[in-house]
C-alpha cells in the first residue's frame, strides 16, 4: 500500500507477467496514481502481451493497442477525438510502451506527437532491451550487457555501442514538454511524476528504470534491488526537467561502485577489469554532464 | 448547388458535409489538394474538426484509429507509396472494425518512383479488409465519400472503406459537381454512433492478443460482415437516389449498353469514361459491345458480376495493376467466375495513356478470343 494512492487496483493480478516483472509492478502503480478516468495506450511488447490475452483483459480501465511503433500516434488521435467531445480536461491519456518501442521503432510517432504538443503522458519502461521476442539488442541496452543479438562472444562482448539518451532528445524538443526520468526503487517519486506529467497542459515523457529478472538474469526477489543498486551505481539519475531547466530531484546518499551493480547480473558476467572500468567512466562522465546541465538556467 | 470543381475539391466538400471529428494530414502527391481544401474549411471557420498535420502516413492513420476508437468519425487521404507506408496499420483498422473512411489518389508504385496514375497502390491493399469503391467522375468522388461512411458505420459492417479515384485523370480533373445540401446528406447519413469506444464509465480493452483457438473465429467474423455490405452498398445506393438524387449502377456495377452485349470490357476508374465513347462508336457500326464499371472491388460483387457475364461470348478485364509473376488482379476474380473466354490486358500502368485507339483493339480482339489469354497494351 502507498500512500495517498486509491487502494483499488486498475491493473488487476492474475496476468501473465514472469515473476519479479519490473515494468508490471511500475505499471500498477502508474494507473493507480492516474486513476479510473484515464485512457491507457499500450505499445506492442511485454506489457501488452501479458494483460490482454483474449478473452482476459488485466485492465479495468479503458485500454487499447495498436501496433509497436505508433502509440503517440494512436494517442494523439484519442487527445483531438477528446477535444472534439468537449471531455478534454476529464480524461487522462496514459501510454505505455518500452525501450524499444520508444527508443527506436517509435521514435518518429513519439517527435511528431510531441512536436504537434498533445497533451498525453509517455511512459517508457526502460529494462534495456527487446525482452518480449528473447531480449534483443535495443536504442536503450547499456554498453557492454550481452543480448540474443548481441551475445558475449569469444571476439565480442556484448553491445559495443552507449545507451541513446532518450530524455534528452525528448527535452530538445522544446519547453513545452515535462520530462522526468524515474526508478523502480523509488516508487513515491515516480508516482509525483506521473502525477505531475498526468497534470501538464501538453505533452509528458516518463522514464522509468524497470529491471527485467528473465533478460538480465538475476534471482526475481531482486528487481526492487537491482533497480536500487542502480541508483546508487549512478546509473539511473533521477531528474526532471520543467519549462526547459533540468534538476534533479534524487540523489544517492551514498555511492558505489558499478561492479556491485553488474555482478548479480549474468548479462554481464564475461566482463574483464577493462570493460567495467569503462562503464565506470562513463557512467560517471554522464553523470557529471547532467550535474552541469543543472548548473545551466535553461536547457531548452 | 452546381460548382465547376475538381474531384480533389469535391472529395473536401462531401467529406465536410459528412461532419468528421479529427482529420489527418500528410502531403503525398496527387491526393495533397484534397486535405488542403479541408484545412482551408476548417481554417476559415465553415467545418468544425481538429487537423492533425502528422509526421508520417503510418501515424496519418494511427491518429484515425485513436480517434475513431474514442468515438468520432474521422476521414484521412493518401496516395502511393504513403498508402504502403501505412499497410500495416490498415490491418490494425480493419481488424478492430474501426470503420475509418480514406479516399486515394490511385498512384503507380516505386520503383522507378512514377507520380503517374494506376491502381497497384490501392490493389496492393486489396487484402487489408477495407471496402473499396473505385470512382469515375468528380460528381461520383463527391457522392461515393458520403456513401462509403453510410456503409462502412453500419453496426453490422463496422468495415473501413476506401474511396479510390485516380491521380491526375481524376483528382485534378475539373467538372460540373451538383453539391447536395447540408439538410440532405443529413437526412441520407444518420449522426456517428460508435458501437464500441474508449470510455471510462465503461472500460474496454480493444486490440488485444488473440491465441489460435480464437483468432480464426475473430477474422471470420471480419470476413462475414464484408461480405454482407453488399447489400447494403445496393441499399445506400438506392437510398441516395431516393434522397439525393443520383445513383451508380446499383453500387456494386454499373452496365453501359451490357444488356443485348455479345462482347465488354471489364474496367475501373476513369477509363470508363474512354471506353464508353468506343462503345458508342462501335454501336453506330452494329457491333453489340458494351462495359461493365466494376465500382465495387472489395467486397467482390461475385454473383452479380457472375449474372452480367452469363449474357456475353467474351469478355476482356483491363488491370491497371500488376501482380508481378501472375497476372493483374481484377482479371484473377473475373477467370474465377466467368464461363466464357475472358481475355486480360495489362494496360496504363505508370500513367500511360489509354486511348479510344487502344480500346478499339481490345474490342476486336475479344470478338476473335477462343480462349482466355493474357497480354500487356504498351
Amino acid at each position: 500500500m502507498i500512500q495517498g494512492l486509491p487502494e483499488e487496483e486498475l491493473f488487476t493480478a492474475g496476468n501473465n507477467a514472469c515473476a519479479g516483472c519490473g515494468p508490471a509492478t511500475v505499471l500498477r502503480h502508474a494507473i493507480r496514481a492516474a486513476g479510473k478516468n484515464t485512457i491507457v495506450v499500450g505499445a506492442t511488447g511485454c506489457m501488452e502481451v501479458v494483460s490482454t490475452l483474449y478473452p482476459f483483459t488485466s485492465w479495468k480501465v479503458p485500454y487499447i493497442h495498436g501496433a509497436f511503433e505508433n502509440s503517440a500516434a494512436i494517442a494523439s488521435g484519442i487527445d483531438s477525438a477528446l477535444k472534439q467531445l468537449n471531455k478534454r480536461d476529464k480524461v487522462n491519456i496514459l501510454v505505455i510502451a518500452g525501450d524499444g518501442a520508444t527508443f527506436d521503432i517509435g521514435l518518429q510517432a513519439i517527435s511528431g506527437a510531441i512536436e504537434r504538443q498533445h497533451r498525453f503522458c509517455y511512459i517508457c519502461y526502460d529494462n534495456g532491451a527487446y525482452m518480449n521476442t528473447g531480449i534483443q539488442r535495443s536504442g536503450a541496452t547499456p554498453p557492454y550487457a550481452a543480448t540474443t543479438t548481441s551475445p558475449a562472444g569469444k571476439k565480442i562482448h556484448g553491445k559495443q555501442e552507449q545507451k541513446k539518451n532518450m530524455p534528452l532528445i525528448v527535452a530538445a524538443h522544446g519547453s513545452y514538454v515535462y520530462v522526468a526520468t524515474a526508478s523502480l526503487a523509488h516508487i513515491h517519486d515516480f508516482i509525483n511524476k506521473v502525477k505531475k506529467g498526468l497534470a501538464h497542459k501538453g505533452p509528458s515523457y516518463i522514464q522509468v528504470f524497470a529491471p527485467c529478472p528473465t533478460g538480465w538474469n538475476y534471482p526475481t526477489n531482486m528487481t526492487v534491488e537491482m533497480a536500487r543498486l542502480a541508483y546508487q551505481a549512478k546509473i539511473t539519475p533521477i531528474y526532471e526537467i520543467e519549462n526547459g531547466k533540468l534538476k534533479f530531484t534524487m540523489k544517492p546518499d551514498k555511492t558505489i561502485p558499478v561492479k556491485k551493480y553488474l555482478s548479480p547480473q549474468r548479462r554481464f558476467k564475461h566482463l574483464n577489469d577493462k570493460e567495467i572500468k569503462d562503464i565506470q567512466k562513463i557512467i560517471n562522465e554522464s553523470y557529471k554532464k547532467l550535474e552541469n546541465l543543472e548548473k545551466c538556467n535553461n536547457i531548452f | 448547388m452546381k460548382k465547376i470543381i475538381s474531384a480533389s475539391e469535391a472529395i473536401a466538400l462531401g467529406v465536410k458535409l459528412c461532419n468528421p471529428k479529427v482529420v489527418s494530414i500528410y502531403p503525398i502527391t496527387p491526393q495533397t489538394m484534397i486535405p488542403e481544401r479541408i484545412a482551408d474549411f476548417v481554417y476559415d471557420g465553415e467545418f468544425d474538426a481538429e487537423l492533425v498535420n502528422v509526421e508520417s502516413e503510418h501515424s496519418a492513420l494511427s491518429v484515425c484509429l485513436g480517434a475513431q476508437a474514442t468515438g468520432v468519425r474521422t476521414f484521412i487521404a493518401t496516395a502511393s507509396q504513403g498508402l504502403e507506408l501505412m499497410h500495416e496499420i490498415l490491418f490494425v483498422v480493419s481488424g478492430m472494425r474501426l470503420p475509418v473512411v480514406m479516399a486515394i489518389a490511385n498512384r503507380a508504385l516505386s520503383a522507378p518512383i512514377s507520380i503517374w496514375n494506376d491502381h497497384q497502390d490501392s490493389i496492393s491493399a486489396r487484402d487489408s479488409g477495407w471496402m473499396q469503391f473505385y470512382v469515375e467522375t468528380p460528381q461520383e468522388a463527391l457522392d461515393t465519400v458520403i456513401m462509403a461512411y453510410k456503409i462502412a458505420e453500419d453496426h453490422k459492417i463496422l468495415t473501413p472503406a476506401m474511396v479510390c479515384l485516380d491521380g491526375y485523370t481524376l483528382s485534378h480533373v475539373y467538372e460540373p459537381v451538383d453539391i447536395p445540401s447540408q439538410k440532405q446528406v443529413d437526412s441520407f447519413l444518420p449522426k456517428y454512433t460508435p458501437k464500441y469506444k474508449l470510455d471510462p464509465k465503461k472500460p474496454l480493452t480493444m486490440g488485444p492478443i488473440a491465441p489460435p483457438n480464437i483468432y480464426m473465429e475473430i477474422k471470420k467474423e471480419q470476413h462475414a460482415a464484408m461480405n454482407s455490405a453488399l447489400p447494403l452498398i445496393k441499399k445506400a445506393n438506392s437510398d441516395f437516389k431516393k434522397i439525393i438524387g443520383r445513383k451508380y449502377g446499383d453500387g456494386l456495377i454499373e452496365g453501359y449498353k451490357t444488356k443485348d452485349a455479345d462482347f465488354a470490357i471489364i474496367a475501373m476508374g476513369t477509363i470508363c469514361g474512354t471506353i464508353r465513347t468506343v462503345v458508342d462508336e462501335f454501336r453506330k457500326k452494329g457491333k453489340s459491345v458494351g462495359l461493365i464499371k466494376l465500382k465495387t472491388f472489395r467486397p467482390f460483387p461475385e454473383e452479380r458480376l457472375k449474372k452480367e457475364l452469363d449474357n456475353l461470348k467474351g469478355v476482356a478485364v483491363i488491370d491497371r495493376d500488376i501482380s508481378v509473376g501472375q497476372e493483374g488482379a481484377v482479371f484473377t476474380e473475373v477467370k474465377s467466375i466467368a464461363d466464357i473466354p475472358v481475355h486480360s490486358f495489362i494496360a496504363g500502368l505508370g500513367g500511360r495513356d489509354v486511348r479510344p485507339k487502344h480500346i478499339r483493339t481490345i474490342f476486336k480482339k475479344i470478338e476473335w478470343a477462343k480462349k482466355t489469354k493474357k497480354e500487356w497494351l504498351l
